[in-house]
Parts: structure tokens; sequence; C-alpha cells
């Protein structure tokens, strides 16, 4: 009791303090820091010499920040960490396969033949779990090996300040922050991450922009998706020896559509439901540093890497048994997976996709990296193509991406399907780990659900427009 | 040079900071709490993994750390707990990221407060520093990233550094291991005692304000005697910051 009285005494003081010394306390006050700052830097800092190097600090800065050569250096960059990830993935990515789904798995069949396993423990586990696990492992550490410590690079180098200080323009323009750019930037690594970092955005307004826009950052989980496809469907429309440069326009196309999108959705929100003033920063851009690329290659795999692996593998291994068990269970006359592809499969196709994929992507809500393998157990049950795969809701990997496209055509898939899972797999709501990032972050149920709704309403949308344009011009 | 000094260094116990035990994320029953403050992108987070052999991810962009990350090492029998905050600018200011270093410097009462500084830009640095300053007795000044201000043709007296500010100052450059042994060393110094700070108080206050502070200061003192900070608290109080406002009406403030 005494102490609050005291406390109320000593602020009352504090207030009447504050009318003797009139306006402008907080600027005279940091002045005064300034000024004590300098005095003292300057009796102990020497500078010798020229500085050369700082010249070519702004020299480089000159070239990566101007307006003319900015944005072609920034997609230029973006481009060719693409590129190597998808031309330098595709043999390790096929080892791992060979070695995980064509030797480890029959060789565990065999084991449990002989152990005496009843069928369904072994479908369970097998057939279920470990393929599950396997596909992810397969399908996502060679990409992620390539493309994290690339990424890291550029970070260590000093580069993405540089890219915020390009896009500062169009995000003020769209009505947000300017660190967004930064945020948006770690959304390619990772969404969940890209959520987390919005907190070095002061202003609430801008931060609750920066969270619902970051899944428009295409993250690690869903380039496999994206390059998969894109090699199946549209790199196979060129000749062999463009499909690879053709392949990777069509992904970087799809990275640079979730930016455009990202400065829509900024802009649509920041005058629709989240109107406000756009708030003023400093961006310090650091010093360029060289990368100390040993160290970048372990952090960025063991810790980065790894850490991205083990979450992807917690999700899918139930995942794996969730779709062994709606395949194998029936209900009526055929398994549950059936019933459900044959409801969805009108609204699926009214949009351009199919009710494979709408299920799939209902399944794969834990781990987006696991689509794929998803929706081709899916297919080969639901075309009844025994030719293929190992039985039902057993996930397989196929020895190319032309034996994948076959089953998928097989499964009624043409061009628009693969252009429009693209799309969709760009467009839908995030993640489930991301999902509980933001609300964790927002601590408001009504933001996580606008972050999660709006994107897939978005892909419907997109999805059906692209349907109804392609029936008019390709008929 | 460089050379010879470094020849003496290993014979000096000293230099591999004998006895250090990186003890990653085992933080229990800890001596002392050691925070790691600073501007944006000055290599904190460098300084943490070196000392804890944790791999806090680092990156050349102010504003990687944003949640604060802790960790541990042990030195000469006593353990210490290390918190690596997000970096700030200024502690007036309110940003969610800001508002975790501030309220851990000023509520958290760490045992040794390092301030990890970079030499190329101490001028734009010291202004945290300062009021860092302001707010402990006990802290370290972490002179990082002097082989960046070496390339760059600027040298830093650390000893008239060490003298203006009242505090120690340690040169390193964390990415390289250099100054790390050194740095552990002072801190242990400073948390056991054995090194006493005497650190710089801001002078070019304004006279009016100067005199409010004063008389603030007074009856802050009179209340609460424990009160080591009181002129930075009655700074806050004139500028009518809410939450040191809460904080002393809860009786947070008062606790030591």
């Amino acid at each position: 009791m005494t102490d609050k009285n005291t406390a109320d005494n000593i602020i009352s003081l504090a207030s009447e303090l504050r009318w003797n010394i009139g306006e402008g306390y907080h600027d005279k006050l940091a002045e005064g820091i300034y000024a004590d700052a300098t005095a003292i830097a300057k009796n102990a800092v020497k500078k010798e010499g020229e500085k050369r190097n700082l010249r070519l600090d702004s020299a480089i800065d000159n070239i990566v920040t101007s307006r003319i050569w900015g944005f072609p250096i920034m997609f230029f960059i973006l481009a060719t960490v693409l590129w190597l990830t998808i031309i330098g993935a595709n043999a390790p990515s096929s080892m791992l396969s060979y070695l995980l789904l064509d030797t480890v798995h029959p060789f565990l069949k065999n084991i449990a033949a002989s152990a005496g396993l009843p069928w369904w423990l072994d479908g369970f586990l097998i057939d279920g779990v470990y393929l599950a696990l396997a596909w992810v492992i397969a399908v996502m550490l060679p990409p992620m090996a390539i493309f994290f410590p690339l990424f890291t690079m550029l970070e260590d180098f000093g580069y993405l300040p540089r890219v915020a200080f390009n896009l500062d323009k169009l995000f003020k323009k769209s009505g947000a922050h300017g660190k967004q750019a930064l945020t948006m930037s770690m959304g390619f690594g990772c969404n969940a991450a890209g959520v987390i970092a919005t907190r070095i955005i002061d202003s609430p307004r801008e931060r609750l922009i920066a969270i619902i826009t970051n899944n428009f950052s295409l993250c690690n989980g869903r380039w496999p998706t994206q390059i998969l496809i894109a090699a199946i469907f549209i790199g196979a429309v060129v000749p062999g020896r463009f499909s690879g440069l053709i392949s990777t326009a069509s992904v970087f196309g799809i990275a640079v559509l979730g930016i455009f999108f990202t400065f829509l959705v900024s802009w649509f929100l920041s005058r629709t439901v989240l109107k406000g003033e756009v708030s003023t920063f400093n961006l310090e851009l650091p010093p360029y540093r060289p990368p100390n690329v040993l160290k970048t290659l372990y952090t960025s795999l063991i810790d980065r890497t790894l850490i991205v692996l083990w979450r992807a593998c917690i999700f899918a291994a139930p995942a794996g048994a969730v779709i062994w068990l709606i395949s194998n269970i029936n209900i009526g006359d055929q398994s549950i997976a059936a019933w459900a592809i044959e409801y969805m499969d009108g609204f699926g196709l009214f949009i351009g996709l199919n009710g494979v994929i709408l299920l799939a992507y209902i399944v794969a809500i834990p781990a987006n990296e696991i689509i794929i393998p998803t929706i081709l157990m899916l297919t080969v049950m639901a075309t009844g193509n025994a030719a293929y795969g190992e039985g039902a809701g057993v996930m397989f990997e196929l020895d190319s991406s032309a034996e994948i496209g076959n089953i998928l055509k097989a499964g009624g898939w043409t061009l628009l399907t693969g252009i429009n899972l693209m799309l969709f797999s760009l467009l839908h709501n995030p993640c489930s780990t991301t999902i509980y990032t933001i609300y964790k972050e927002t601590g408001s149920w009504k933001w996580t659900t606008v972050a999660t709704v709006l994107p897939l309403i978005m892909g419907f949308v997109v999805c059906f427009l692209v349907a109804q344009v392609w029936g008019l011009v390709v008929g | 040079m460089s050379k010879e000094i470094n020849n003496g260094c290993e014979g000096c116990k000293h230099y591999n900071a004998d006895g250090l035990k990186k003890l990653g994320v085992d933080i229990s029953d800890t001596d002392y709490v050691v925070a790691l403050a600073g501007n944006p992108n000055t290599g904190k987070s460098t300084v943490f993994n070196a000392l804890t052999g944790l791999r806090q991810h680092t990156g050349n962009w102010p504003g990687k750390t944003v949640t604060r990350a802790e960790g541990g090492f042990s030195y000469r029998q006593k353990k210490y707990k290390l918190i690596d905050l997000p970096g700030t600018y200024s502690l007036l200011s309110t940003s969610q990221d800001e508002e975790i270093a501030r309220d851990f410097i000023l509520f958290g009462k760490p045992d040794v407060t390092v301030i990890v500084v970079d030499a190329g830009r101490l001028e734009r640095n010291l202004n945290l520093a300062l009021q860092i300053l302001e707010i402990t007795n006990k802290a370290v000044l972490c002179l990082n990233l002097i082989d960046e201000a070496k390339r760059h043709h600027i040298i830093v007296d650390d000893r008239s550094l060490a003298r203006d500010l009242g505090i120690p100052v340690v040169p390193t450059s964390a990415r390289y291991n250099e100054g790390l042994p050194e740095l552990i060393q002072t801190i242990h110094e400073v948390a056991t005692g054995k090194i006493i700070c005497k650190p710089h108080k801001i002078k070019n206050v304004p006279k009016q304000i100067n005199t409010a502070v004063e008389k603030l200061n007074k009856a802050l003192l009179q209340q609460y005697p424990n009160i080591i900070n009181g002129r930075w608290i009655a700074l806050r109080l004139l500028e009518g910051d809410k939450s040191v406002i809460e904080a002393l009406k809860s009786g947070k403030l008062a606790q030591v």
C-alpha cells in the first residue's frame, strides 16, 4: 500500500517537473547522448589513409541498388539460385530414391515376410510410414542441401538489405513496410521462419500485412512440387535440351507471381481492413562481408537443412499412415479415399484441378512436401492402374519423371492440370506449422483465419479463371 | 609484429581460456547471468555462438535475431548463463524486438552486460552503449569487427575508450575467434567483482533536464535506496514511459 503511494508520489513529481523542462525533451536528450558519443569516439578513433574498401562497397551498392540494374540483378540472382537447385538436385535425388525405395524397401518387405508380420501391420508400417519418410528424404534433401547454402551465402554477403532497399518503393506504394522485403526473403526458405522474422516491423498494422502475405513466398516444401510438375508438363513440351531451361523459367515465373501477389494483397489489405499510414524507418546497409564458405556449408546443412528435414519427417510419417489407412479402409464397396475423391472431383474439375489433388492437399496440410507422392498414390488407386505402384495406399517413387508423367496422364491430367497444380501450390493455405506460428505471433484467431483462408480462396479463383481462359483458347 | 604478440599469448594461461567449457543449452544452476547487447549487425550472435558452442543462426542483415537466445558456458568453476538479445539502436523506442532487449537489461538485472559494438562504426554504436551504462554498472565493451575496421583503415584506441567509458574494453574479431579468451577473462573479472566499473554518465544533458533528473533521482533514492539506475529511471519517467511507470507502481523496478 505504502509502496503504491510512494510510487504515485514520484510519478506526480515527474509530471510536475516535466512542465518545467518544456518542449522537445526527447530530442534534446537524444542530442545530448549523441554529443557524448561523438566526443568519446573522436578521442578513440583514428582513420588512416584512404578508405578504399568503403569505396568498393559503395561502388557495388551503386550497381546492385541502381534504378536500371537493381531489378535485373535481383531477378538474375533468384533465377540462378533456382536453376542451380533444379539441375543440381536431379542426380542425388534419383540416387537417394534408388537406395531408399528400390533397395531398402524390398529388403524391409522381405524381413517382414520372413518374420511373419500380418499384412496390415506390414502395410501400415512399411508401405505407409516408411515410404512416406523415404520419399520426403529423397525429394527434399537434395534441393534443400543446395538451396539453403546458396541462400545463406547471399545472406552472409549482405545482399538481403539491398533487396529491401530495391523493393522499398514498391512496398511503400502497396501501403506496407519496406522491411517486409526481408521477411519475404526469409519466407522463400520457410514461411514459419518468415512469420517470426516479421518481429522486426514495429507497426502492428504493417506487421499483420507482412504475416498474411508471407505465404506467397514459395517455401522450401513447395519448391520440389513446382520443379517436378514443371519438368513433367512444361519441360516436356519443348525439345529435350531446352527442357531444363524452360522448367526453370516456369518455376521462376511462379515465384515472381508470388512476389506480385505479395504486393497485390498488401495493397488490397492496406486499403481495406488494414488502413493506415506507411511508417518510415532507417535501414542500415551493412558492409559486404565475404561469406565464410565452410562455415556456411556446415551451419546451413547441419542446422537449417537437417532441422527442416526432421520436421518434414515428423509430419510425413503419420501422413503416410493416414494415406495407407484411408485407402485400405472400406465403407460400402470402396475405400474412404475413393469416396472422397469421387465427392470432390466435380468441384476439382470445375476449377481445372481434380478430386485427387484436393484430397492430397487435405492430407498434406501438415507438410507441403508430401503432396506429390500423395497425388501419385491416389491417382494410381483411382484410375485402377495396377501396372504401377504396389497396391492400395503405397507411396512409391518412379525412376524417371517421364514415368510419373505417364501415370498422371493416365489419370486424366493435361497441361492445364499441371499449370493449375503449380498455381494452386503457390496459392493455398499455409502448412499447419505456419498456421500455428501465425496464431502465436498475432494471438488472434481472426487474423489466423484470414491468413489461412484468403490464399485458399485466391487459389480457387485463379485456377478457375485459368481453366475458363484455357477452355476458350484451347477448346 | 602481430605474430610475436600471438606467440606471447600462447604462453599465457589466459590464452586458451583454460577451464572454458562450452555448455550449449545447459543453463541449470548458473552463478552469473551475462547479457549480450548491441546495435543490429555487430556480431552478437557470433560472439554468443563462440562462447556457448551453440549455433544460433547468424546473417549479415540488421534484425536477424528477434528472440532472445540462451546458452551457457563455464569458466574457472563458475557457471555462466549467456543471453543473446536482439540488436537495437536505442533503448528509447518501442518495437517488439527492441523491447525484449530493454526489458531484459532493466528487469532481468544481468550480472554483466556485454555491449558488442562495431569498431568501424563506433560513434553511432556508442549511442546505445551510453544508454546501457546509465542502467547498469557492470558492463564490458566488446569492440568487435576490428578486422573489418582495420581493412577500412580505422584504428580504435581501446585504452582511451576504456578510460572514457569507465568500463573494460576488449577488441575482438569473433568471426575469426580473436580476442575471445580475453573477453571471457574480462567477463569473469567483472562478474566476480575483481574489476569495478565506473561507467560514464551522460554529460551533455541540457541544464533544465539535468536539474529535473537530479531532483527526481533524489526522491527515488529516498524511497528505494536499492535502486542503482535512478538517473535513467528519472529520465524515463520524465519522458512518460508507460512500461517504466507500470514497473514502478508494481514494485518490479525496486526489487534487486
